[in-house]
């Protein structure tokens, strides 16, 4: 009977720690009312809570189960995930249920309300990534780092890190993410995870800071440039232009800095 | 380097090259090598978008706006009493790779006006692009313009620099080059297509057989041509880019609305609105035509040899041939399904996917993100409710605008009318 009461399960909100607990949920044949993060987690009347401690290696086995399974649903998984979005890890506990459920491929099942849901999702989370590898501007540093500060809807940065690794090679850079504090440098070898809480560099603001140096301000202002007169005044289309390049974005793209 | 002189040419430069429509960056196969600067081996991406909404791709300037030409539709032609400026080659190399290294764009874009003779001008573009891929190790997006005239030799060494290669053929119809351009002769424009064209099919049969063969334009070579300059119909404009299409290998054709940028009793006059809807119905066909199976001649003949303002082509074809709907959405092949009003290519093969495990119904098709509104005149599905009077064309083609809101509503509507 114990075996049957159905529980929430929290976890540390590492996607480790989400694996980790889909590892448990099968071992034990868990009827399972909710998965939550530990930050945000909530008793349910009718559920007791089970910790979950993040093991690597059961991570691996459910990383690795789906994949052999199927190549797109693991990606769509690890998507859908990072959009963050609320009540996103039991949703994907059935996703996955049903895929070991069913010996056809369901992840083009699009008239299943939970394939097309997370299938929506890891658009969604795909078109911010693309998002960030446009809108992302560098700035110089003094000490020759390319510096960015970005804010993006859903937690994109693991997914943009091989783009910029493979591009800017041969320049040390470093992307922050305001809203969750933390950031990834290229060290011109490796690309690693730092967690720094950076309150006083802001980029884009009209006055200039003396963490970057004049040639920096000289290029943005020469860009700038560029992005007034390449528009052609006779098309204008306003609509169209912040339906491609939305308001929240305006304050980390300089050549919007006069508009913000 | 004096940021203020680069300043004031660029924005002479890049202002003169804006009616160049390209800025794709897609299609290029280049990786980043011996941890150089850049890659674009991607897909293409716009960093940011002009507040006319186009994207912003690459930095897209002319060498110079000094020309020995004159033709009628161009900004920079000799006649024209502009502020003239030349960027140095270094000067635009720079440029490119403090852009690029910020993030700002994929790559360049360099057009040039034509200055003593266009192999001269053909040499200076090449020049640029090759310190920028030997010196500078850059692996990033280079589109370069073919200079009308320039000769075969200096196209081979082109293509081996940039990504892709571009001549814009303007004036679709040879009377219209004759009028606007009468130093251009029409054989300028095909000679270095044909050449590229050639080029990009010798060098992937010998990468076929020798594997360290350099790429040559590997993102293929485009075209652009203007819209409402000189009064040719849809029909002329389609067949030429399908010509283009066929037989130079286009990766693309762009249709450019045509902006006046002079008082010329050749062209329409300064302050004519730009043709953007029917610039919009030209690249709806085109991708008809290019994606959806469609036949030009389907689309454009002698009877109707000028595309709807007021509803897309592919409802057009729809509604001159009634007698292939209503279509089966759980039975029809993927040509078919194309075929439907209302349905892009992605909701076919969604459709041709879900439909597998169940059959579909209308509430089905509208999660998928099929335009019912258009669509349901035309399909049957997994419901007994469908359109089952016997409507007429010009009814149903009522009924859909009457239910939808077209963002070029305005330009069609009949209160305007009244005024015309």
């Amino acid at each position: 009977m114990i075996m049957n009461e159905s529980r929430i399960l929290i976890y540390d909100g590492s996607f480790n720690g989400f694996l980790t607990a889909i590892f448990v949920a099968f071992e034990e044949k868990a009827q399972v009312a909710d998965i939550q993060k530990n930050t945000i987690s909530q008793n349910g009347l009718f559920s007791k809570t089970e910790t979950i401690f993040t093991q690597m290696d059961k991570a691996k086995r459910v990383w690795n189960g789906i994949q052999k399974k199927n190549n797109t649903a693991i990606k769509n998984i690890y998507f859908a995930y990072l959009s963050e979005t609320e009540g996103v890890e039991l949703l994907l506990y059935r996703y996955i249920r049903k895929m070991f459920a069913k010996n056809v491929d369901i992840v083009s099942d699009y008239s299943d309300g939970v394939v097309l849901k997370i299938s929506q999702l890891t658009k969604s989370v795909g078109r911010e990534k693309h998002r960030m590898e446009a809108f992302v501007r560098f700035q110089l540093t003094k000490d020759e780092i390319y510096f960015a500060n970005i804010e993006p809807d859903f937690d994109v940065l693991p997914l943009i890190s091989k783009h910029f690794r493979s591009r800017y090679a041969d320049q040390q850079w470093l992307i922050y993410d305001v809203k969750r504090k933390y950031g990834l440098y290229y060290d011109l070898e490796n690309v690693e995870i730092v967690s720094l809480d950076l309150q006083r560099i802001q980029a884009n603001s009209t006055l200039k800071s003396d963490h970057f140096l004049d040639e920096e301000y000289g290029y943005q202002d020469l860009w700038n440039n560029y992005f007034k007169s390449t528009n052609i005044k006779s098309r204008i289309n306003m609509k169209l232009h912040t339906q491609h390049v939305p308001k929240r974005y305006w304050k980390y793209l300089s050549e919007k800095k006069e508009a913000v | 380097m004096s940021f203020e002189r680069i300043k004031e040419k660029l924005n002479i430069l890049a202002d003169a090259a804006k009616y160049d429509v390209s800025c794709s960056s897609s299609g290029s196969k280049r990786t980043n090598t011996d941890k150089g600067l850049g890659d674009s081996s991607g897909m293409g991406i716009c960093h940011s978008y002009t507040e006319d909404g186009r994207c912003v791709s690459l930095l897209k300037i002319l060498l110079t706006n000094h020309c020995i030409f004159d033709c009628a539709y161009c900004v920079t032609r000799k006649s024209n009493d502009i502020k003239r400026a030349a960027f140095k080659i270094q000067e635009v190399v720079d440029l490119t790779i403090n852009f690029y290294r910020r993030n700002y764009i994929e790559g360049l874009f360099l057009s040039s006006g034509i200055f003593k003779n266009p192999d001269f001008t053909m040499e200076r573009l090449i020049a640029v692009a090759k310190k920028l891929r030997t010196e500078e190790n850059f692996n990033g997006y280079i589109h370069l313009k073919s200079i009308p005239g320039a000769s075969d030799e200096l196209m081979r060494e082109a293509g081996l620099w940039a990504d892709r290669l571009s001549v814009n053929i303007e004036v679709p119809t040879i009377s219209g080059l004759k009028l606007l351009a009468p130093d251009k002769k029409h054989e300028d424009f095909t000679k270095p297509m044909l050449k590229v064209k050639n080029e990009i099919i010798q060098y992937k049969e010998e990468k076929k057989i020798i594997k360290s063969t350099p790429k040559y334009a590997p993102a293929g070579q485009s075209t652009q041509m203007i819209i409402g300059a000189t009064g040719e119909s849809d029909k002329d404009i389609m067949y030429s880019a399908n010509h283009y299409y066929t037989n130079y290998n286009m990766k693309r054709v762009y249709y450019s609305g045509y902006v006046p940028v002079s008082e010329d009793s050749r062209l329409p006059a300064i302050g004519s609105q730009v043709p953007m809807l029917r610039e919009n119905r030209l690249y709806q066909t085109d991708w008809l035509l290019r994606f959806y199976g469609f036949g030009i001649n389907e689309i454009l003949n002698d009877r109707h040899p000028n595309l709807d303002i007021d509803i897309d082509p592919k409802l057009s074809w729809a509604l001159r041939n009634l007698e292939h709907f209503p279509v089966d959405i759980n039975k029809a092949d993927k040509r078919m399904l194309a075929r439907i009003p209302g349905l892009g290519m992605k909701s076919v093969h969604k459709i041709i996917s879900a439909r597998r495990f169940r059959n579909l119904n209308w509430n089905h098709l509208k999660k998928i993100g099929v335009a019912l509104n258009r669509a349901k005149y035309f399909i049957i599905c997994d419901s007994n409710k469908w359109e089952n009077r016997d409507l007429e064309a010009h009814k149903i083609k009522g009924l859909i605008l009457q239910n939808s809101v077209g963002k070029f509503r305005k330009e069609y509507s009949s209160q305007l009318q009244l005024f015309n």
